[in-house]
């Protein structure tokens, strides 16, 4: 064990009252997030909904509801590293030039450079580990299930844990901002820089361990999605009937399986360097450094990958929905999907052309990345193809997946420019490779948003505000083009990334165009927020059928809406690749099920939330090196685990008489729905072209 | 397909599905291989980053493979790995003719071996650190500790995992849920031996010749 600088105790560790940061922006973050807790606890307690709350939430193992906490926390978490993103352009407005003023201690801007370089280190690390992963995983755990007639996941106590693993994550990365820093080497964790000897303090432990810890969940999700996929198909759902999006969460978890332990070695390895002093990364003593960049990479390009797909499913179910035509092209989708995949293992050097490979290397990987075109430029065609002479009706979900379309085209044409070492090594680390990952990113928050509002129905059983989630769509997109495309000229005139000061005054308009964006995306936020309550308020004047948009294809459409617990009342028999299509088609729309049966569902537990708790402790643990918490709460995570294996009975039976009369409720609630969720477009009963057998 | 037909088709074998189940046990051990599949990365990344620090600078001046490895703890080492596997080997047939005291001997046998293999281990490792070999030495023994320790740590796991099996058979005899655990930690066991025979490959007969 290394011995570190500064105080440290055997009972408290490295903790001490100096690690209670003194900034009056932090201590405002610190008010509204006290507030904001007290608020919910006193909710909770007011309404009395804490045995609620246990039994339906804390302790479930039902996918919708792990799915649903994923997504929440993945938006709490957006919304935390959007107010980073916030920061960081006032910042670079206000720190722009020599005259330019400071406040709060700063010499330009109201930043210092060590407080800059947390604020982007976690809006990184948040947006993609904590926002955009979680969301994804959630939407997959609810719309995957359902999609191949399954009740559950293949494991549900697994899922579960790996929700309560992520959210440890997320709870380590908010405590940060309140209890010492956090890292201050970049999302990707600059070696040497994390090194102990050069970043001494808690906040590389903070980022190191929280994503360490959030990645043991979702490597466990995505081995219980691969294992759903392949196991829980209801029967006649073939492979060449699977919905496309089931594809792309197929193909992405496969990366995810595979990449996400190439991260824990080189956290793991840059762990060890930090805690007993081995020289892996390090400057000298035989470390290499670049070691590090290669592991990193090697998951974090195919991480790219996991969090597109998903995005790119996702597309490919609205667009047909909205197009009132089968999805073009569904084989050389499926194909694409995983020649993505596949293609995203060699491609990783491209994020370090700069490292000196040399040109055979180099070569290689550039034209690898190049290769990447194809299946995605597949891709665009197929979609552009399923809406040429489609009935379009544009819904908020089909803006949504439209906007994700041009952003594709536009973040893609710049990687493809991004591919060529030459070009590459002129705008290497300028913000030009930022706005060009971040369109790309903006794929899949668009892909995000609009499965969101596309399945929010299904879940909760009502529909989102058209009007105003239209108004978030616009703003939102405003937002987007008016910050990120000057930042590709300003990175084509040389602006380098992560600067807490500009000392070129040129770029000046170029910061107040964007800071003009950033504040269309805080307008566009108050939209979502506006569209969320004012839906929920009026949650009973939009109700939907089982079929909330009138023109759905696929198995979760057939099943009622809001889900009920057990996902189908009898698992449905596919007879075809878009099942519900074909139903409707054959007239077997509304044939309802004759005969219950008993269900056996899984029982709720605590034990998930339980290891979860000790793993938060032991993160803190690890953190602070209390080593008497760490060593506690490992032993006890240890025997949670064997113990709760000793636990025979841990499903139970939902009887057939159960089950018709849920069905019955829900049958009755749906029936003065029919008429919201007819489709708007087109000419009814009329609809050539619309299935594909 | 037309209308007629598709009603025809649905009416023969119905629209829903009853009495519906998925086999629990193939579920269960499909899950299990792809948790070695990450599992196997993991050790993937552990070797490839053994093969960087492997250069003769990463030594930093200090000791290289042929300074430490010993051919008595190599071959030891080996021998308890796979004498144990092939007990667990007896657990599988025991428990293929349903008999609870041979699965238990077995694995009280697999348990002692894989026992007698992490302590030649730590015999091995504490005799290094007496010659003041450890992992802070360079880089080059940073990936030697990380590899094969990252072995024996998944070792005392396995271990960990047998004296529980061990107990609930005892207690509980042959459930779906204890069978199925008995299936995958053959599968663990067996894997830590190939990993095993890739570490004796690549660390320490590489080292030696």
């Amino acid at each position: 064990m290394v011995h570190v600088q500064g105080p440290w105790s055997p009972l408290l560790g490295r903790l001490s009252m100096g690690a209670i940061p003194d900034n009056p922006i932090i201590t405002g973050a610190f008010i509204f997030a006290a507030i904001f807790g007290v608020l919910a606890l006193a909710y909770v307690t007011y309404a009395r909904k804490w045995v609620y709350l246990w039994r339906e939430w804390l302790t479930t193992v039902d996918h919708k509801k792990i799915g649903v906490m994923y997504i929440l926390i993945g938006l709490v978490m957006l919304f935390r590293g959007f107010i980073d993103a916030l920061m960081m352009r006032t910042q670079q407005l206000l720190g722009d030039g020599l005259h330019s003023a400071g406040y709060l201690g700063a010499t330009h801007g109201y930043l210092v450079p060590y407080h800059f370089d947390q604020v982007y280190s976690a809006h990184g690390t948040i947006m993609i580990l904590f926002a955009a992963t979680p969301i994804l995983v959630g939407i997959m755990n609810i719309i995957v299930p359902l999609q191949i007639g399954a009740r559950d996941m293949a494991f549900p106590y697994l899922n579960a844990l790996g929700l309560w693993l992520t959210t440890v994550g997320a709870a380590l990365i908010m405590l940060s901002l309140f209890l010492g820093d956090f890292s201050h080497a970049g999302w990707i964790g600059l070696t040497p820089l994390t090194e102990l000897a050069y970043s001494p303090g808690v906040g590389t432990d903070y980022w190191m361990w929280s994503i360490q810890i959030a990645s043991v969940g979702t490597t466990l999700g995505a081995a219980n999605l691969i294992a759903t996929i392949i196991k829980m198909r209801a029967p006649g759902m073939t492979w060449s009937r699977l919905p496309i999006f089931t594809w792309t969460a197929l193909s992405t978890n496969i990366i995810a399986l595979t990449s996400f332990p190439v991260l824990a070695v080189a956290l793991g390895l840059l762990g060890a360097d930090r805690y007993f002093g081995t020289h892996f990364f390090t400057a000298g003593m035989g470390g290499n450094l670049m070691l590090y960049s290669n592991l990193f990479w090697i998951w974090g390009h195919p991480e790219v990958y996991f969090v597109i797909l998903p995005a790119f499913g996702m597309m490919s179910e609205i667009i047909p929905t909205f197009s009132e035509k089968a999805l073009f092209g569904y084989i050389t989708m499926v194909a694409a999907s995983f020649a993505i995949a596949g293609v995203s293992w060699a491609v990783w050097l491209h994020h370090f052309f700069t490292m000196g490979a040399g040109p055979d290397v180099n070569t290689f990987f550039s034209i690898a990345t190049m290769m990447v075109g194809i299946p995605t430029g597949v891709k665009v065609f197929n979609w552009a193809f399923t809406i040429y002479r489609g009935r379009s009706r544009f819904d908020t979900p089909m803006m949504w997946a439209l906007g994700a379309l041009f952003m594709l085209l536009l973040g893609g044409l710049t990687g493809m420019m991004l591919a060529m070492p030459p070009i590459n090594y002129s705008v290497h680390n300028s913000v030009f490779v930022v706005a060009h990952f971040h369109t790309m990113l903006m794929v899949v928050v668009y892909g995000i948003l609009g499965a969101v509002s596309y399945w929010f129905p299904k879940v909760f059983g009502f529909k989102l505000n058209e009007r105003l989630g239209k108004r978030f769509f616009w703003y939102f997109t405003a937002g987007t083009v008016l910050v990120f495309i000057p930042m590709y000229a300003s990175g084509f005139m040389g602006m380098t990334r992560r600067l807490d000061y500009l000392s070129n005054p040129h770029l000046f308009p170029f910061e107040v165009a964007e800071e003009l964006g950033i504040g269309l995306y805080l307008v566009s936020v108050y939209y979502f927020v506006a569209q969320l309550f004012v839906s929920v308020r009026d949650r009973n004047k939009y109700p939907v059928g089982a079929d909330a948009w009138g023109t759905g294809r696929t198995l979760e459409w057939i099943t009622p809406s809001p889900v009920p617990f057990y996902n189908f009342a009898v698992t449905p028999r596919t007879h075809a690749r878009d099942e519900l299509v074909w139903r409707r088609e054959q007239g077997l729309e509304h044939v309802s099920v004759k005969h219950y049966e008993d269900i056996l569902m899984p029982k709720n537990t605590a034990v998930p939330l339980i290891i979860g708790a000790l793993t938060l402790a032991l993160g803190f643990g690890l953190v602070w090196r209390i080593w008497w918490l760490t060593d506690l709460s490992f032993a006890a995570i240890i025997v949670t685990v064997i113990l709760r294996s000793f636990v025979k009975d841990t499903d139970y039976t939902v009887g057939g008489k159960e089950v018709a009369g849920i069905e019955k409720g829900l049958q009755a609630r749906m029936k003065g729905a029919q008429a919201s969720g007819l489709p708007s477009g087109g000419v009814g009963g009329l609809r050539p072209q619309e299935s594909n057998s | 397909m037309g209308r007629t037909a598709g009603v025809a088709a649905a009416s023969e074998t119905g629209l829903w599905a009853e009495h519906h189940h998925h086999d629990a046990m193939s579920t269960r051990t499909l899950g299990f291989w792809l948790y070695m599949l990450s599992d196997a990365m993991i050790f993937a990344g552990l070797f490839a980053s053994y093969a960087v620090l492997s250069h003769h600078y990463n030594a930093a001046g200090g000791p290289t493979i042929r300074d430490i490895v010993h051919p008595f703890y190599a071959y030891a080492e080996t021998l308890m790995i796979l004498t144990s596997v092939l007990a667990y080997g007896w657990v599988m047939v025991a428990l293929k003719a349903g008999n609870r005291n041979g699965v238990l001997i077995g694995l009280a046998l697999a348990f002692a071996l894989g026992a007698v293999f992490v302590g030649l281990e730590a015999h091995e490792f504490s005799g290094l650190l007496h010659q003041g070999i450890d992992a802070e030495r360079s880089g080059y023994l940073s990936a030697f500790y990380a590899l094969v320790m990252t072995h024996g740590i998944h070792m005392v796991f396995g271990l960990l995992w047998i004296a529980t099996m061990f107990a609930q058979v005892a207690s509980q005899g042959f459930t779906d849920k204890t069978v199925y655990r008995l299936l995958n930690l053959k599968m663990f066991w067996h894997f830590q031996a190939v990993i095993w025979v890739l570490v004796f490959t690549f660390v320490y007969m590489r080292g030696v010749l």
